[in-house]
Formats: C-alpha cells, structure tokens, sequence
C-alpha cells in the first residue's frame, strides 16, 4: 500500500492547495434556516442529524437502562411493579438496538466521515440518502407512538407465541417501526457500497481505502443481505397478529422455534453491523494517535468482510437450548468458534501498530485503547458461550447479558464515542475540553466495568436475566451493578455537559488537530460545503506518516 | 434413618462463580468452564499488559518518530492459524460433555414436567401429579425429564445441575441427568414469559420451583403421599384452597371480587355468567370441571384475552378437582 503514484498533471500538493484557499469558501454549516437542514442533500449535514437522532436514542435508552438498574438496587419492589419492568427493560433494548447501536456509527459517523475519506463530494446517491434519514424518522415515529401508547413488554426480540397472542401491550406499533427503519438501513448500504465504488479521487485505490471505509463496505454488505430478512419475518409476524395465519404461533398451528431461527438469521449479522464498524473507528484511531500505519493492513481489513461473511453463518447457537437437533447445534457451534480467528486478528494487528509507535494519549485514543481491553473480554466471553456444555448453563443468564453488553457497549458504543471525540473538531470547527474529556472517559470506563463484571458472575451463579425479583443470594451483586449504572450515567452527563460547551464557546479548531496523515484531515475545518476545495488527487494511503509532509501534518 | 452415602467422588461445593453442584453432569461442564476461564483471564492480562507496556514505552516523544510499518506474514500466520487448532479442541471437548447429557440412560425414570405461567407441574412415572412444588427425585438413580409447556416458551433451568432446556408449547423436550447429591437444588424458567398486573403479580421472575433429592425409601413415601389429601388438612374445601394458591389460580382469579385477568371466583358457584356468545350459563361442578380442563371452550364475556391454560389430568387429578370444587362452594 506504500507505492506512491505520481500524479503529473499536479505540480505541488493538492491538499496544500486546499489549505491555502480555505478561507475563501463556505464551510459545510453556514447556510442557514430550516430548509437548510430538511431539504439538504449533503451527506455531512444528513449525519449531523443522524447523530441528533441516535444521541436523543442513547440518552432515552440510558434512562430505561437506569430505571432497570435501580428498580433491581433490592429484591421485591424498588420504583415499578412486574409489568412495568417488562416494558421498561424492552424499550432499552428495543431504543438501544433499533434506534441507536444500528445507525449509529455508519448512519451517523459513516454518512459524515466516509465520503471525505474517499476524497469524493458526496455519496453516490444524495437524494436516496436523505430518503434514508427520512425513513429512519418515519419509522421512530411509530416506535414512539409505540411507547407512548402504553409501551410493549415483549423483550426486543419478540418471540412467539408471548408477542404473538399473550402480550396485550403496543406490539404491532414497534413491529411496524423496526420493519420500517430497516429499509433506511438497506438503503444508506447500497450506497455506501455505490459511493465506494465510483466515488473514489483519483489515485484513492482498494489498497489505500482507510480501514473505517473497509468497515463500512463489510457492514453496508450485511445490511444489504440481512435487513430484508428482518423485514420478512416481522411482516409475518405482522400478518400473523392481524389474521391469525398459522406461522409462529403454536395456538394456531404455527411453529415458535421457525420465528427464533428467522429472528436471529438477520439478529445475529446484525451484531456484526454493530460492531464491525466499531472496529473500523478504532483502527483509525489506533493509527492516528501512534501516527503510524496500521500492522497487517490487508488482514484488518479482511478481517472485517471475514466477520461479515461468517455472521451469517452462526444465527443457531442463539437456539442452542431451545430444541434444534442436536446435529445442528453441533454445526452451529463449530462455526461459532471460527468468529474468534478474525476477532483475534484484528486484536493483535493493533497491538503490532502500537509497537514502536510514537503514542498520543489524546481522549480519542483513550477509547480506541479502551475499546480493546473492553472488547477482548467480549470476545473471550463468546468462546464460553459457543462451548456448547458450557453455554447449557449459561444460556439465558446475566452472563450472557454481560457478554453482549461487552461487545455492544465495551465494543460498539466505546468505539462510537471515540469516533465522535475523533471527528467532533472536523464537523463542528470546535475544540472540547480534555481534562473534562478524561474525566468522562474514566466514569464510563470504571463504572462500565463495575456493572458487567459483576453481571458475570450473577450469571455463572445461575442469575437469570429478565427477572423482576432476584433471591436473596444476588443482592449484593446487583447492588454493585446499580451503583456501576450510575458511573456510567455521570460519565455520560460530564460528556454531554463538554460536547455542549464546545458547541457553545469552544476554541476555534485547527485544520489537523491530532496531526493525522488521513484525508480527511488534509481539507478545511468544519469541512468545506464540497468536502474539498478542489478535486484531490491521492498519491499515498491515509496512514503513510514517512510519506506525508510536514505541513500534512502539522496541526494548524 | 440412614441416608445412603453419596458418590464416592463427591463433587466440589459451591465456588465463587458456580454454584453447588448435585448432578453426574457438573463436574465436567465445571472443568471445562475453569479451563475457558482460567484461559481467557491470561489472555486478557497478556494483551492488556502488552497494550500498556507499549502505549508507555512508545509515548509520543519530541523528535522521536514512529517506525515505519513493515508487513510481516509469517507472523500474521502466527496468530492466525494456531488459535484454529484451539477453537478445534475447545470445541471438541465441550461437545463431547453435552451430547453425554442430552442422552437419557435406558432405565431412566421418566418424569413429565410442564410449564405454564407462571409455575412448573410435575408428574411420576406411575402418573401422580406432585401436588406441590418440589419435584422429589431419588440419588443416583438416571433420571429423565419430558417436558412441554401449556402457553408461551418457558426454559427450565436447574444451576445445580448446569442444565436448561426450553419448554415449548407444541413440541415435547427432554433433560437427562443422574442427581448425586443429597439436598434442594433451585429450580428456575430462564426464558421470558411475562407478568401478571398489580400489586401481588405474578410473572417470569417468580415461576420458580425446587427439586428435592432424597434416598429411595423417602421416594417412595412421597409418590404414596401425593395420591391423597395431605394429612394436615382436614377437609377437602382446605385442601382445595391450597390447590387455588399453589396452582397459581390466584394470580387471575380473586377471591374479593376485584376482576383481574379471569373472573374473581367471590360467589361463583351457583352464579350466571354470560359467555362470548351471549349465551348464558349456571356455574355448577360441571362448568368448573369443563373450565378447568377445557378453558378456551365456554369463555366469559369481557376475558377474552384471558389465555387460561388447560389443567389436564397429570397436573391435578380427580381428587384434586373435586377439592378445588368443594372451595369454590365456599367462597361467598
């Protein structure tokens, strides 16, 4: 990927060119009013609203997972009764899978981040892009209406006959919603994957792609192949609820294990759309803040369309105790453990990128690094779960809830706040305050621990999850884990509180903050209205520091 | 009395992560779990000590430049390849130790269990029903259970033998195990079925139960025991009104006359009810009888979402039946 391709028809570098002659060209945020943001077709102001939109989700669903947590500070009876606890602990998994996890790093962070990085104007597909976010938004709306209307009680993985003929909350208005939101994911997929193939500058071949592209290439591949799984199955459901059709429902003469198989055939890729371009963020950021290319670039990044690949192919060990033969449980677990091989790859090429780095401990990469601690214990966690003898007593338990928390939490949601940390001075012009930075980043990372560790044990203990009530013998566990909840929640609100005075009197950011040899570090801060000033040409890949120039580099 | 030695083997009690273990089955599934463990906490401590070492050795320093990247193959190759032959293995093991307890031995004593919101119902090899919610079981011996549900998915999850199997309306499950422990193993559904509305609800966190393990003559004694009303009661209205609390008729049914899921049973018998039909019909022995063993058949007016499920013969017997009609007469 080192090779350089001259370009002769550009005398001097391009990227200086668009330094120079930043200051006579609007930047992305400076036309105003409302029409400005509802008829945009810019893909840097389609992801600011993204970003709102799944933000507003993260901190709604952080209020249901609070409530949860504090309604199990003690047995018995803390804040809710039974039934209201079944809905509150739904609508977090609901808000936090469909509405936040899913969309947020490619529809938020990819929309803003991914064009630039090719060197292109925009994504191939404008208009269908902010179709996209249009969708996304229709389809919250029912999901709100949902909530509003009494909420549902299924768990988020509505399975039959409970949601299909036993549940009398608001479960249709949900179904409604995620079948609809996941035609917004379909689409921004088949863009991503249009804008990757035909927007690329010249020179920005397959082998100079950054890794965060490669992420969201593999990711955009599941959202296309998966999501309309998804659709189908709550179609059915749908259909089901309506007309009584003999599907899922054994009342009727359906077959309840058929919906768990549909369920997690797009459920379980779609870990895979959540956490592959977490990984994506933190390759960037490991490279970034090492100043350094990343180890094994070609394994990273096919590493990430591996894990895409065999997602696909592991949706049965969610069935390992729900009664499937036990030669298809067999299958299912050998290909389960497969999911370690390119997990494992990704983790020791970053470690190899660090060595012999020149390593910044700037908040971004604070993340980055927590996300790798964070999600090895995620990842190592799955391989108690794919040993299927293990798994047996395991299944369904706070271990398990531990585990997924650990990878969509300690992976997904570590790597999305590391990213926004990354790219915030880039699309806002703003710098934030680092001691406060820091400060956030220590409460999450503490009290994120302190929650889940002790969720494992509950879970070995024999702790099932979704329960109300717990016997005496788990208090003083949960205990612990309400009062890591609340880490967590201060950590969130000081983060808030940063990005807010960013927003409101932070310093004037530079062009290249954290001396970045990446793309889009080498055009206008905010970014110009067209990304780049003037069309560049690439003659290097994103993290070739011994070839970029000093004034590349150089923070102002 | 004598109680039979347990195994000589005995396994280990309770650790800080897993629970006693009562079963044939644990030991190996417990070997395994320390081994994963114990492997995963060496792994997290490399990498994390590897990743610290690095990010202090290595700090940014002025003047001091990163070295450039060099690919090297050979080493990809290194943490590639041989973590396949350990998923191999990993998977080999575990996969051996389960399929030893999803086969039942041939002489294993056959035991039906059913779920139902929000309890679990037991019945003996000769087709007692337990009348309680201890399931007693006989050490040592090979047990098996067959297991279905009467309304939604439940999972019947005992830590103290590592074992779970969901219960599936429409489809029978099995469990197979040898109980080698004296003592009360816990009993709880692991999968997510729901609660019941107000203040004394029921739901999934409370369908608990226990399985009790004691030596063959106390086996025995306890079947003899369930054929009959329990001797600490006196009348079959008593034992009836145990049935109501302890077959979880209560949690939809009062006896104050508030409506909650079903109707309140405050001055049901000889009541007339309208059904969804419109038509009208006197609660008499018969009705109850026909509602209890047929719920879905005559369905009042205003509960039809109820989804009350059958109590077939297995779960509460003749006897059974007749007690719970000479409460009900009771209830004014």
């Amino acid at each position: 990927m080192s090779t350089i391709t001259a370009n002769p028809s550009v005398e001097t570098d391009p990227t200086q060119q668009v330094v120079a002659s930043h200051s006579h060209h609007e930047h992305f945020l400076e036309a105003k009013g409302w029409r400005s943001w509802t008829h945009t077709l810019d893909h840097k102001r389609i992801g600011v609203m993204y970003l709102i939109a799944v933000l507003a989700s993260f901190f709604l669903g952080g209020i249901f997972a609070l409530l949860v947590r504090l309604e199990l500070f003690s047995s018995g009876r803390t804040i809710m009764d039974a039934s209201t606890y079944n809905k509150v602990f739904t609508m977090h998994g609901v808000v936090m899978v469909f509405l936040f996890i899913i969309p947020s790093i490619p529809a938020a962070l990819g929309n803003m981040i991914l064009p630039v990085q090719l060197g292109a104007k925009d994504v191939a597909f404008p208009r269908l892009n902010l179709a996209s976010l249009y969708i996304y938004v229709f389809g919250a709306m029912f999901g709100v209406y949902s909530m509003v209307s009494g909420g549902l009680d299924t768990g988020w993985t509505f399975y039959t006959p409970y949601s299909s003929n036993f549940s009398s909350t608001s479960v249709f208005p949900m179904l409604l919603a995620a079948f609809i939101m996941g035609f917004s994911s379909i689409l921004t997929g088949v863009n991503f994957i249009a804008t990757v193939h035909t927007m690329r500058a010249p020179g920005q071949n397959w082998r100079r792609l950054p890794l965060f592209v490669w992420a969201l290439y593999a990711t955009s591949i599941i959202q296309i192949l998966a999501t309309p799984v998804l659709a189908v199955t709550l179609l059915l459901l749908m259909a089901e609820k309506l007309f009584h059709l003999p599907i899922f429902t054994p009342q009727w003469g359906g077959d309840p294990v058929l919906f768990q198989h549909f369920f997690w055939f797009y459920s379980h890729p779609a870990v895979y759309i959540m956490i592959v371009p977490g990984m994506g963020v933190v390759s960037e950021l490991i490279c970034t803040f090492s100043r350094r290319a990343p180890f094994g670039y070609m394994f990273i990044a096919m590493s990430s369309m591996g894990l895409a690949l065999l997602g696909f192919l592991v949706w049965g060990h969610h069935l390992f105790t729900a009664g499937m033969s036990e030669k298809a449980t067999m299958v299912f677990s050998a290909l389960t453990f497969l999911v370690g091989i390119p997990s494992g790859v990704k983790v020791f090429n970053w470690l190899a990128t660090l060595y012999k780095g020149s390593i910044s401990l700037a908040s971004p990469m604070l993340w980055g690094l927590g996300f790798i601690f964070l999600f090895t214990i995620g990842g190592l966690t799955g391989l108690f779960l794919a040993m299927l003898a293990v798994d047996v007593h395991l299944h369904d338990t706070y271990f398990v809830v531990a585990h997924f928390h650990y990878v969509m939490v300690g992976g997904t949601t570590i790597a999305f706040v590391g990213g926004v940390h990354y790219w915030w001075p880039k699309f806002t012009g703003k710098m934030y305050n680092e001691t406060l930075a820091q400060i956030g980043f220590a409460l999450v990372f503490l009290g994120f621990n302190v929650t889940f560790m002790s969720q494992f044990v509950l879970g070995s203990r024999g702790m099932p999850r979704r329960y109300y009530d717990y016997l005496p013998e788990f208090q003083t566990l949960h205990r612990v884990s309400t009062v890591g909840s609340w880490m967590i929640g201060a950590g969130f609100l000081v983060l808030l509180y940063m990005f807010a005075k960013s927003l409101k009197s932070g310093a004037k950011a530079p062009r290249n903050p954290w001396g970045s040899a990446a793309l889009e570090f080498q055009t206008g801060t905010p970014f110009p209205a067209h990304n780049f000033i003037e069309q560049p040409v690439v003659t290097r890949g994103p993290y070739d520091y011994h070839l970029a120039t000093e004034a590349e580099l150089a923070e102002n | 009395m004598l109680q039979p030695l347990p195994n000589a083997n005995e396994p280990p009690a309770s650790t800080f992560d897993l629970p006693v273990s009562m079963s044939t089955s644990a030991p190996g599934i417990d070997a395994l779990y320390d081994f994963i463990l114990w492997f995963s906490v060496a792994f997290t401590v490399a990498i994390t000590g590897a990743m610290l070492y690095f990010v202090w050795r290595y700090r940014r320093r002025p003047g001091v430049k990163a070295a450039e990247t060099k690919d090297n193959t050979l080493l990809e190759l290194s943490w590639t390849v041989p973590p396949l032959f350990l998923c191999v293995a990993l998977f080999h093991m575990s996969y051996g130790e389960y399929i030893k307890n999803v086969t039942a031995a041939e002489n294993a004593l056959e035991i039906r269990v059913r779920g139902q919101r929000w309890q679990w119902s037991y019945q003996y090899p000769d087709g007692t029903p337990e009348q309680g919610d201890t399931l007693y079981l006989p050490i040592n011996r090979p047990v098996k259970l067959v297991m279905s549900s009467a309304d939604v998915i439940h999972s019947f999850f005992v830590p103290a033998f590592r074992l779970k199997r969901d219960t599936v309306p429409g489809m029978y499950s099995q469990l197979a195990f040898t109980p080698n422990k004296l003592g009360e193993a816990q009993v709880f559904c692991a999968e997510y079925c729901g609660a019941s509305e107000g203040k004394n609800a029921r739901g999934h966190f409370a369908m608990l139960s226990r399985i009790k393990v004691v030596n063959d003559a106390e086996y025995a004694a306890h079947i003899e025991e369930q054929k009959k009303r329990p001797v600490t009661m006196t009348s079959d209205a008593e034992w009836g009104a145990s049935i109501y609390a302890k077959k979880g008729c209560n949690s939809c049914h009062s006896l104050d006359g508030t409506a909650g899921t079903g109707p309140s049973f405050k001055g049901i018998y000889g009541r007339e009810e309208v059904l969804t039909t419109g038509e009208k019909v006197k609660v008499d022995s018969n009705y109850i009888v026909e509602s209890i063993r047929m719920p879905q058949k005559k369905i009042v007016k205003g509960y039809e979402g109820g989804n009350m499920p059958a109590f077939p013969v297995g779960v509460l017997n003749e006897d059974q039946l007749n007690a719970v009609i000479s409460f009900l007469q009771t209830v004014k």
